[in-house]
Parts: C-alpha cells; sequence; structure tokens
C-alpha cells in the first residue's frame, strides 16, 4: 500500500506550519511509521532546523528533482526515530526551481518508500503553496485564534475547494483557554462558525514549542507536554483513530481556576 | 503563424484584451495561442486577456492550469465568456469575470440589462470564502454565508439566505429599485446603486433584514414575523 500524502498550509505566515509538521511527523513515527517529511519552502528552508538536522543537509529536494542525487540520498535520517526522514528545501533558489509535476512524481517515488508523506507548505497562496498541495491527499490547514489568520485560512479553504482537493481539515494553533475565557480571543467555536470545516485538534498555547523548536527536538517527543499531547492526539486521528478532544480548560494557574469558580 | 491566426481571433477591448477561439479542438486552440503569446511577446506582455470560449466546457484544472500557465508568461486571464453555464459557474469559482465591459456583437441584440433581469436569476448555494467574487446581470441567492473578503455583485437584488460578512453590492448597473435582504447582514458592507452603508456602525444586531434605497441614501428594515 502506498504512503498517504499530507500537506499542512495556512495562507498566513507564522502560524505554526513548520512546527505542526515537525511534531506530526514525530509522533507518527514514534509509534512505527515510516514518514518522510519535504520542506516546500524553497528559499527560506527552517524544517531542518526546527528537527534539529540541518547540519546533515547535502542534497536537497531541487537535487532530486534536477537529479543531482537519487531520491535516497536526500532523504536525512531522523537522529532519535529510525524511520524519520526530512528532504530539505534548497537554500540557494526560490519556488521557480520546483513544479508542481515535479511534487507529484516526486510524491510518487516516495509513496514506495514510506507510510506517511508530510509536506511542509509555505505561507503565501502563489507558486510555493500550489507546488505543495499538488500532490496531496489531504490537506491540513493550520489557524491561530486570530481574526487575521483566520481571514487568510477562510481564502486558502476557497482555494483548495476550487483545486477540487477535497474538503480540507483545521488545526488551531496556540489557542490561549484563558485568554478564551476573558474574551480576549477567539475560541475554537468563533473560528469554526466561520471556516465550517472539520476539526482534527486543538494545540493550546505552551512555552514548550519554542524552547523545542530552539533546541531542535519537537514537543511531541515530550511525554509531559500539553501541545505535544495534542499534536500526537491529531497524528492518531489522522490515522483514522477516534480521540476525543482535550479538555483545555483543566489547565491554567490556581487564579484562573478560583475565577472560574467565581463565576459559577 | 497564418494557422494559428485563423484559429484564434484577439480583439482590443477598453479594458484589456478579448480573445475568440474558433472552431478546432482545445489542444490546438491551446496551441495557437501559446504561439501567439511567444510569437507577440511585447504585445501580450501584462496584458488583460479575456478569452472567448463560446459554448466549450472547462472544468476547474483546466481553467485554473491555463491561468497559471497564462500568468507565468506575464499575461493576465481576468475573465472567461462562454455560453455554457458550467463553463461560466467553473470561471465565477477562480474568481474571474464572466462578462465584459464591450458587448459581443451578437450580444448587442439582447434587450438592456433592466428589461432582461426580473426573469435572470442566480442560485449560489454554498459559503462564498474570502476572495471569490460572485457577479451576475441579474437578482443573486445565497444559500450559506458571504465570509469576510467575499464579493456578491448584482445588477438585480441579492438574498443572502446566511450570514453575510463581506461586501454585498445590488443594483450595480445603477438600478436605484435593487434591494439586499438576508438573515444577518449586520456585519457586511452593503451597497445599492452607488451608496454604500456599514449596519455594523450601527446596532448591528443579527435578525432578518432588508436594506433598500431613498433618497439615495441606503435605509433599513427589519423583518417582522407578525
Amino acid at each position: 500500500m502506498g504512503a498517504q500524502v499530507v500537506t499542512i498550509t495556512s495562507g498566513k505566515g507564522g502560524v505554526g506550519k513548520t512546527t505542526a509538521v515537525a511534531n506530526l511527523a514525530v509522533a507518527l513515527a514514534a509509534e512505527g511509521a515510516r514518514v518522510a517529511c519535504i520542506d516546500g519552502d524553497i528559499g527560506l528552508r527552517n524544517l531542518d532546523v526546527v528537527m534539529g538536522l540541518e547540519n546533515r543537509i547535502v542534497y536537497d529536494v531541487v537535487d532530486v528533482i534536477e537529479g543531482r542525487c537519487r531520491l535516497r540520498q536526500a532523504m536525512i535520517r531522523d537522529k532519535r526515530l529510525p524511520e524519520l526522514y526530512l528532504i530539505p528545501a534548497a537554500q540557494t533558489r526560490d519556488k521557480s526551481a520546483v513544479s508542481p509535476s515535479d511534487m507529484i512524481r516526486l510524491c510518487k517515488e516516495l509513496r514506495n518508500e514510506v507510510d506517511w508523506v508530510l509536506i511542509d507548505s509555505p505561507a503565501g497562496i502563489e507558486r510555493g503553496f500550489k507546488n505543495s498541495i499538488a500532490a496531496a491527499d489531504r490537506v491540513l490547514v493550520i489557524t491561530n485564534p486570530e481574526v487575521s489568520a483566520v481571514r487568510d485560512a477562510d481564502r486558502v479553504v476557497g482555494i483548495l475547494e476550487a483545486e477540487e482537493k477535497g474538503a480540507p481539515a483545521l488545526i488551531i494553533n496556540r489557542l490561549n483557554p484563558a485568554m478564551v475565557r476573558q474574551r480576549d480571543m477567539l475560541s475554537a467555536d468563533d473560528v469554526l462558525d466561520l471556516l465550517a470545516i472539520q476539526l482534527i485538534g486543538i494545540v493550546p498555547e505552551d512555552d514548550g514549542v519554542v524552547v523545542g523548536t530552539n533546541r531542535g527536538s519537537p514537543v511531541a517527543m515530550e511525554p509531559k507536554s500539553r501541545a505535544g499531547q495534542a499534536f500526537r492526539n491529531i497524528a492518531r486521528r489522522l490515522r483514522g483513530e477516534d480521540v476525543p478532544f482535550m479538555n483545555l480548560d483543566s489547565g491554567g494557574n490556581l487564579w484562573d481556576r478560583l475565577s472560574k469558580l467565581g463565576r459559577k | 503563424m497564418n494557422d494559428s491566426n485563423s484559429l484564434i481571433q484577439i480583439k482590443g477591448l477598453r479594458d484589456g484584451l478579448l480573445v475568440a477561439l474558433g472552431d478546432a479542438a482545445w489542444d490546438d486552440l491551446r496551441a495557437a495561442l501559446m504561439e501567439q503569446i511567444e510569437s507577440r511577446g511585447s504585445f501580450f506582455q501584462g496584458a488583460r486577456v479575456a478569452l472567448d470560449v463560446g459554448g466549450r466546457v472547462f472544468r476547474v484544472n483546466e481553467l485554473s492550469e491555463l491561468r497559471d500557465t497564462l500568468s507565468e508568461r506575464g499575461v493576465n486571464l481576468w475573465a472567461v465568456v462562454s455560453e455554457s453555464p458550467t463553463t461560466e459557474k467553473t470561471a465565477q469559482l477562480l474568481g474571474l469575470a464572466t462578462r465584459v465591459s464591450k458587448p459581443r456583437p451578437q450580444e448587442t441584440a439582447l434587450p438592456p440589462a433592466e428589461e432582461a433581469y426580473p426573469n435572470a436569476s442566480m442560485w449560489v448555494t454554498r459559503t462564498l470564502r474570502s476572495g471569490t467574487r460572485v457577479e451576475f446581470p441579474g437578482h443573486i441567492t445565497v444559500l450559506g454565508d458571504v465570509n469576510p473578503g467575499a464579493e456578491v455583485v448584482a445588477e438585480g437584488s441579492v438574498l443572502v439566505w446566511g450570514r453575510a460578512r463581506g461586501l454585498v453590492h445590488a443594483g450595480a448597473g445603477g438600478d436605484e429599485a435593487a434591494v439586499v435582504c438576508g438573515l444577518d447582514l449586520s456585519a457586511a458592507q452593503i451597497r445599492i446603486g452607488s451608496a454604500s452603508a456599514l449596519p455594523s456602525e450601527g446596532r448591528g444586531e443579527a435578525r432578518p433584514a432588508k436594506y433598500f434605497l431613498e433618497d439615495g441614501i441606503i435605509k433599513s428594515e427589519a423583518w417582522q414575523s407578525n
């Protein structure tokens, strides 16, 4: 059976596409699946840093497409998980070095090598985005609970519908339950009300994510991390398991809990 | 060159070029169009092109592929004119215009819009997301939401059976009797003719209402069930 190709995209930059790809890849690979990630952000590569594989890059995705190396040579094996691979983006080229049909060919070859292909899309809705979704079987749209990010997500969902890519699923990233309670942040319901697509996960705001990103060690590896747990749940839902959504309200500090009691 | 000249016809319009396709297989026509663009590079560079495809049926991926190919050559496809309702719908899905300002010769015989549109209406059965524009020379009914960043532009009236948070423009051809009604227009930008209003700057209540033009100003009335 061939691999599933999943693209993670958002429209807006900085909402957590790369973080989500790294964490979902780690979570899937930790359960024994063979996973390959492709960094689609040619010219602005990041995924290698977030996965802690920066200094191992020899060949990149453009080398594979232009035939300078074999696919296997560009697949960097993760240090911790034996069946997790990264195909990095080229840093000295730009989006026009790759076409949608190149991506389809590349993924076709990868389908025989692994169980999951995760593609990290660049921000925007231009060439790089079109390349990233060309080969996708499923698309995950990630957004933050912010009006501007949700607006861009809506635009991306509209394009995906127009391109007949099927309905994408939604990840809401960096939700802060305390701010939602104070009505200072959009709630998951507010976001879903506008986007009206299937929700596949809510990732709470977690300082550990920044630490993990800087250390090249995704939080999905930390058993105690809340954000890591949320990404592990999304990975299980991708595999078709029915996982209940986390109760985000159970966290919070003492004051939050007291003030919540007081309001009841 | 001679061959490709007979397959496609290029005319100047007020706001761009109109490329009319002749009677041949799409692959040949496409090749002819590309050849014209390659050989007359400076003429086409940066041009806005409207494509008259006649009765041909296009699917979304074909049109979007064409648009991408053209844009890579510096040509901006802004409209697709067609007699096929399927193709028109496809073009609208991609946010392309389906009418050009200067009517085609055979269309000048049609009655003026005011007489044509009481019977013409467009039925949209999906939510319009940011970046989508639906335009029609008659009435438009949307069975779904109009999200922020989406635009509905009708020469007649507009009914939104859902929540409208984008731009809703009725009477775009100047008809002052056009109205906008909807279940929740409180966050929309409403235009009728050349007047515009922002309901959200008023009370912004979420209840069914009708907006209409009176003495050049947009007024509203809530819908009462009794």
